[in-house]
């Protein structure tokens, strides 16, 4: 196990989670990963066994309950439905909710740049980098003045698209402070491979210290 | 008569012109089927070649192969020609060569509109592969989402080329759906109830009708995109009220019923092949019809996972996630109904089984990851990287290329009527399945590493080379095995190696023709008593041959079949189709120079196209029906039925039935986007909202009050006898007075390019008004046929479309003014 999550280790993967939101998907993944591959090793030993020879013939009705009914509709149903409440429930904990200790910043995407501003700092601007405090959960509102972008830090958050009018809020947190790499995530045209952006999760003091300094 | 004569009698009257020249006027099946799939598979393998091309400058980090530029023409339009020139067309070939047979008919419902369809499809695919050849070919995604591909961002001809060109091919999409769900509905053979019909036929049914309310909201959304980039309407413009959203509505409102549109019918193709590999019957045949059935209403309720990032609303979330992972439930009734089947019978390792089994392997871990990305906190990490690339060919290749390829096996011996005489089938397997694997599993992984869609390069330190070589080796294993296929065919075709007919000893029609099948399928309709009516009787091809069925005399050298009832399969309309003919190639072409005109920008030009396009429709139907009253007509064994002339529903109604639900899902998409527009676009309310006209309405309710009255007295006093043309003229009145109205809306109307309010009213009008002329088109041509002697009491069928397309054209009249006066009655 330790070798395949070191396998997982990247600036950009999502099984490298550096947050409370990118675990909880990363564990869904590894959940999700176990049952699929129950499940194919079935439908594989299933096959493999219509071709042994001198099975006992089954009437056509019989056939019909075991493979329809139970294999067909209720195996999928049950485990479908089980796995939409463990899905449901782990959307819930990434939701922006309200909280004491949110800090607020605002991205804002162009071909192919990304400016951010803060609530803590009026008029502070910061280009293709993105200050956040660690350890605390920060909400991005995300728009664009161009095209379609998305936004997205595999190792922070799932991703949320900037679209022309609208404005999305993405909630996020850095477990430790540091740098995670982000990416725009929706073909934006030709500067699209380089759209890229830089985040800096500080610890309590120097977050303090950015927002002081007067530019 | 002996067979050998009937044979020679029949193909004379059936067959295509001799050569070359044969194929622009051919109207036949047989023809126009192999036609689609060979044109669809030259498109296979340009879409391959572009794959390959992707698949270079990926192997590498920092490949100077081609610039982004480049790259996204490569994977636009990879994406473009495998979706909309390959897989749908192929579908159709597929379905438009077996069908006939299959239902122990001669030929489709409308043996033209399939020409028809083939050109639209063969000229509009021209197009695209035009700009490719100059470089100026689509390059923004194949779901081609504004303000990327709105003019500011795309001013260049490449964006123009997907939107008229698709819109085009679509066409096709259209007529052929249109004439399969009538051809499956009513040309079938005697005897032949729906519960009797070979599954593969319930699947086309269901994707046809899929087609017919699929289809039209992409078209909508291509429309509206291209009058914003022409003409500056702005539907996507959020500045001017429109909203990109939109566009993304309508667009997976089409593309992910389109999936299923291609996965069902090759689900068709193992429901019937596995049962033959297996030496029994499909176990649960009415469950799998009822999984179908559910698959296809389910599927036009997911359209929203594929914008789970844009930003829709939690609860919203919930309910697309839930229909999304419960779309699987029906696909595993078909999986374990075809996994039963095996069990019940006895597998036997040939080499269909062998790509059917391929298709199990990888169609399962497609579905598997394709519950993984309905999940919402999960989609929200893997959308747009790599791994929905993986999953989607997972579920594409292992869902549709497999079975295609089980099928092409399994039918080669009908359209060649030779058998494969070098074994390369089995070794082309093992390169596809292995070669597919190794390219598309590694993408899993490398998304998963944070790997985008559609970047053309990425650097060393991302992690991601190793697994982006394994990949692009893979995938030219994989192209080396497909082109071993295509070598496989072509030595198929050259070889005379002759098959025995049956040669997998199956039970359904097609394999009682001679093979190859010849021109006009059956030499006498048999008479259908159960599911496999070639285990009831093996004698029966030789019956059919003999002429003991119905319809096997050819004395009066028509091309000649049956309509039955569509439950029970009771002969009832006596069908005479029409002969080769150019028509079809030249509407087509017609058609193309009104698509070119708009492509082009020259505008002047398209009026002309469309007065073009309906004289040679005028002509088109002028070709059918008869001067003089035909009586009952005897088709064998005792029977009569009345001809297609004479009847209250005639072949025309049924298809103008169907292309009304096309047409009505189009309308109701406008309809949509007005209200997402008026509701979610931050730039409502627009300045003013106009208000109700009492002029407009009142001409409208006169209108409508003598277009239906007028109709309605032309079709009672034709049955009395009497000359309908009074009751002619006042539809046509009536249908002036609704065109009066709608132009009176449009003067009132804000501009359209202003906001997106006054470019909604606008296409609502000019909707109306496109309405107007096709139902005072009808009328004209009505009182010429009368005046020409087509009309009597007997021969009623004249009459039949008319009063539907004025039905339609004032139920849509009202809607319009209704929707387009009710914010100024709310506000």
């Amino acid at each position: 196990m330790a070798a395949v999550v070191s396998g997982c280790a990247g600036p950009l993967s999502t099984l490298d989670p550096g947050g409370p939101a990118t675990r909880t998907i990363a564990n869904l993944w590894w959940v999700m990963l176990l049952g699929a591959m129950a499940i194919f090793a079935l439908v594989v030993a299933l096959l493999a066994l219509a071709f042994r020879s001198g099975r006992a013939p089954r009437t056509q009705v019989a056939s019909e309950r075991v493979w329809i009914v139970g294999l067909g509709l209720a195996f999928p149903a049950a485990v479908l439905l089980s796995l939409l409440a463990y899905g449901l429930w782990a959307g819930e904990r990434l939701l922006p909710r309200e909280a004491a200790d949110v800090a607020r910043v605002h991205a804002q995407a162009e071909r192919w740049s990304w400016t951010f501003s803060y609530d803590d700092a009026p008029g502070r601007t910061t280009t293709d980098i993105l200050h956040i405090p660690a350890s605390r959960p920060v909400d991005v509102a995300i728009t664009t003045t161009d095209v379609i972008h998305s936004f997205w830090v595999p190792r922070l958050a799932g991703k949320l698209d900037a679209i022309p009018g609208h404005v999305n809020v993405l909630r996020l947190e850095a477990d430790v402070a540091g740098t995670y790499a982000g990416l725009s995530a929706e073909y934006s045209g030709p500067g699209y491979d380089r759209h890229s952006f830089t985040v800096i999760a500080h610890t309590p003091d120097s977050w303090r210290a950015f927002l002081e300094v007067d530019e | 008569m002996n067979a050998l004569a009937r044979h020679r009698r029949l193909t004379a009257i059936w067959s295509s012109n001799p050569g070359w020249k044969g194929w622009f006027s051919t109207v036949n099946h047989n023809d126009l089927g192999l036609m689609f799939l060979v044109t669809a598979f030259f498109y296979f393998l340009i879409g391959g070649v572009l794959a390959m091309l992707i698949r270079a400058q990926l192997a590498t980090p920092r490949s100077a192969f081609a610039g982004p530029e480049i790259y996204g023409q490569l994977f636009t339009m990879h994406g473009v020609i495998m979706m909309f020139l390959f897989a749908i067309p192929a579908i159709e070939g597929l379905a438009i060569y077996l069908l006939p047979k299959m239902l122990g008919t001669r030929d489709m419902a409308y043996p033209r509109l399939t020409a028809y369809g083939y050109w639209c499809y063969f000229f509009g695919g021209a197009m695209l592969l035009v700009s490719l050849l100059f470089g100026i070919a689509p390059d923004s995604g194949w779901f081609m989402y504004p303000p990327l591909t709105g003019r500011i961002y795309s001013p260049g001809i490449n964006t123009d080329f997907w939107l008229i060109g698709i819109t085009f091919v679509e066409i096709s999409a259209i007529c052929a759906a249109v004439e399969l769900t009538v051809s499956i509905l009513r040309y079938r053979a005697p005897g032949m109830s729906l519960g009797r019909m070979p599954i593969f036929a319930w699947y086309i049914l269901v994707v046809a009708l899929m087609i017919l309310t699929g289809f039209p909201p992409l078209i909508l959304g291509s429309i509206l995109l291209e009058l914003e980039r022409a003409f500056g309407m702005p539907f996507f413009q959020v500045e001017l009220g429109g909203d990109s959203l939109l566009w993304q509505h309508l667009f997976w409102l089409f593309g992910h019923p389109e999936v299923y549109i291609i996965f069902l019918p090759a689900a068709g193709v193992i429901s019937t092949i596995l049962p033959v590999m297996s030496s029994t019957t499909l176990l649960g045949y009415r469950w799998v019809v009822a999984a179908t059935v559910a698959l296809a209403i389910l599927s036009f309720g997911l359209w929203v996972h594929h914008m789970f990032t844009t930003g829709i609303p939690h609860m919203g979330l919930a309910f697309f996630s839930a229909a999304s992972t419960l779309v699987a439930v029906p696909t595993a009734v078909q999986v374990f109904a075809w996994i039963g089947t095996m069990w019940k019978g006895t597998p036997r390792l040939l080499l269909p089984m062998l790509y059917i089994l391929g298709f199990f392997v990888t169609f399962v871990i497609g579905g598997l990851t394709g519950v993984m990305v309905a999940v919402v906190p999960f989609d929200w990490q893997v959308h747009d990287t790599a791994f929905v690339t993986a999953h989607l060919h997972y579920v594409l290749f292992g869902g549709f290329v497999f079975p295609l390829l089980a099928g092409l096996y399994y039918w080669l011996p009908l359209a060649t009527g030779r058998k494969r005489y070098f074994r390369l089938g089995q070794v082309a397997f093992a390169l596809i399945f292995v070669g597919f694997h190794v390219t598309f599993l590694a993408m899993h992984w490398v998304g998963l590493m944070g790997q985008r869609r559609r970047i053309s390069t990425y650097g060393p330190e991302d992690g991601w080379t190793a697994i982006n070589l394994i990949s692009s080796i893979g995938g030219f294993v994989l192209a080396f095995g497909l082109v071993i296929v295509l070598l496989e065919v072509v030595l198929n075709v050259i070889v005379r190696h002759r098959s025995l007919r049956n040669p997998w000893r199956s039970g359904t029609l097609e394999w009682a023709t001679t093979m190859p099948a010849p021109a006009y399928n059956f030499a006498s309709l048999p008479q259908v008593n159960s599911r496999e009516p070639l285990w009831d009787d093996p004698n029966l091809p030789t019956r059919i041959a003999r002429g003991e069925f119905y319809l096997g005399d050819p004395a009066n050298g028509q091309r000649e079949t049956l309509i039955v009832d569509i439950a029970t399969g009771t002969p009832q309309q006596h069908v005479v189709y029409p002969n080769n003919t150019r028509l079809p190639i030249c509407m087509a072409a017609v058609t193309g120079i009104f698509f070119l005109s708009i492509l082009l920008k020259v505008f002047w030009l398209a009026p002309f196209a469309m007065v073009g396009v309906a004289t040679l429709a005028m002509r088109w139907a002028w070709t059918l029906g008869s001067k003089k009253d035909l009586g009952d007509q005897p088709i064998g064994r005792g029977v009569l039925v009345p001809n297609i002339a004479e009847v209250d529903r005639p072949p025309g109604w049924w298809g103008s039935a169907f292309l009304l639900v096309a047409n009505a899902t189009l309308f109701g998409s406008l309809l949509f986007g007005y209200a997402f527009l008026w509701t979610i676009a931050p730039g409502w309310p627009p300045p003013f909202f106009v208000t109700p006209s009492a002029l407009v309405l009142i001409t409208a309710i006169i209108g409508m009050a003598a277009a239906v009255a007028g109709i309605g007295h032309a079709v009672s006093s034709n049955r009395r006898g009497a000359k309908p043309v009074a009751g002619l003229l006042i539809a046509l009145a009536g249908i002036a007075a609704l065109g009066v109205s709608l132009l009176a809306f449009l003067t009132m109307a804000p501009s359209p390019t202003s906001h997106a309010y006054g470019a909604t009213l606008w296409v609502l009008g000019s909707y109306g008004l496109v309405h107007v002329l096709v139902a005072a088109l009808m009328l004209v041509f009505l009182l010429l046929r009368q005046q020409a002697g087509y009309m009597s009491s007997q021969r009623r069928a004249e009459l039949a479309v008319a009063p539907l397309w004025i039905g339609y054209l004032c139920v849509t009249t009202a809607l319009i003014l209704f929707c387009a006066y009710l914010p100024g009655m709310v506000a």
